[in-house]
């Protein structure tokens, strides 16, 4: 099962400089565990030790957030298209203190699109009992 | 040394869009040709984090955004942002999200109302170099050429090129 990865500029170095990328895998988590077994500390740019993807770095199936998609658990199919690209960030706060403003805004991020699909849901229901 | 060579009209909307939304933090990129070293196409991008502190881009924007780079063969030439309350010089949270070796940092400080600071650097490996950003005047002799060295801010400096 090949899937294609899109690598940024800055992880070249860990493909010999390479664009792109072919690899495989059920879930991103697996795609990711492949591609370092040839592509040796790619794994470790894009997930923590923890073992979640880096806040900073976004990673997207064909044209969807990997966050909204399950993130490392995101389920793959052969021909799908994968895409990183380091989050372009940053500004006049401190480190520490970004840190902890993004982990809130992805916090925020996570919970207002749950309400949208949410509404989203209840719209449909009211569209179906208006008929 | 690498300068940064760019249109005074792009310049202007550049920070037309950092007084628009001040006092939170604009953020941007100006694209150009795959290896020109040439802005020529400005996106303003939102700013997801709307922060005086703080930018992100929008995460499907920016999928989007330089999807249409590719497709176009263009590259990110520049990445600007602004800082609201402190000078145009990265943060070490600048520093340390700056992902795109290959791209000018550009950074315009609005906490002066009626001036601007427009400044510029590379930041490759952590390491910031500050570089002399060159304001070409369109419509006028093309070699005529305002050049700002290391923080001057463009206010401060006599027009006589520029015919206006």
């Amino acid at each position: 099962m090949a899937i294609e990865v899109r690598i940024p500029t800055i992880l070249r170095s860990y493909t010999g400089g390479a664009k792109v990328v072919e690899g495989a895998g059920d879930t991103l988590g697996d795609l990711l565990t492949d591609l370092d077994s040839r592509h040796a500390g790619l794994r470790g740019r894009l997930v923590t030790d923890a073992g979640v993807l880096h806040r900073f770095v976004n990673v997207y199936v064909n044209d969807e957030d990997v966050r909204f998609l399950g993130a490392l658990d995101a389920k793959l199919s052969d021909g799908d298209s994968v895409t990183i690209l380091p989050a372009v960030a940053g500004g006049a706060f401190g480190f520490a203190a970004a840190a902890a403003i993004s982990s809130h805004s992805a916090a925020a991020a996570a919970i207002s699109s749950h309400s949208i699909s949410r509404d989203s849901a209840a719209a449909a229901r009211d569209a179906v009992a208006a008929r | 040394m690498h300068v940064l060579s760019i249109d005074r009209s792009i310049i202007d909307a550049i920070v037309a869009h950092a007084r628009r939304d001040h006092p939170d933090e604009a953020c941007g990129v100006v694209a150009g040709a795959v290896g020109s070293d040439t802005p020529t196409r400005h996106i303003p991008m939102d700013n997801a984090a709307r922060s005086m502190t703080f930018y992100e881009f929008d995460s499907v924007e920016h999928l989007r955004v330089w999807r249409e780079m590719d497709d176009r063969d263009e590259e990110p030439v520049v990445i600007y942002h602004s800082h609201t309350a402190t000078e145009a010089y990265p943060s070490r949270t600048d520093v340390s999200f700056a992902g795109e070796p290959g791209a000018h940092y550009l950074l315009v400080s609005t906490r002066e109302p009626d001036s601007e600071e427009i400044r510029s650097f590379r930041i490759v490996d952590g390491v910031v170099t500050e570089e002399p950003v060159q304001i070409v005047e369109a419509g006028v002799d093309p070699h005529a050429v305002q050049s700002y060295m290391f923080g001057q801010s463009p206010a401060t400096v006599d027009y006589e090129c520029s015919g206006r």
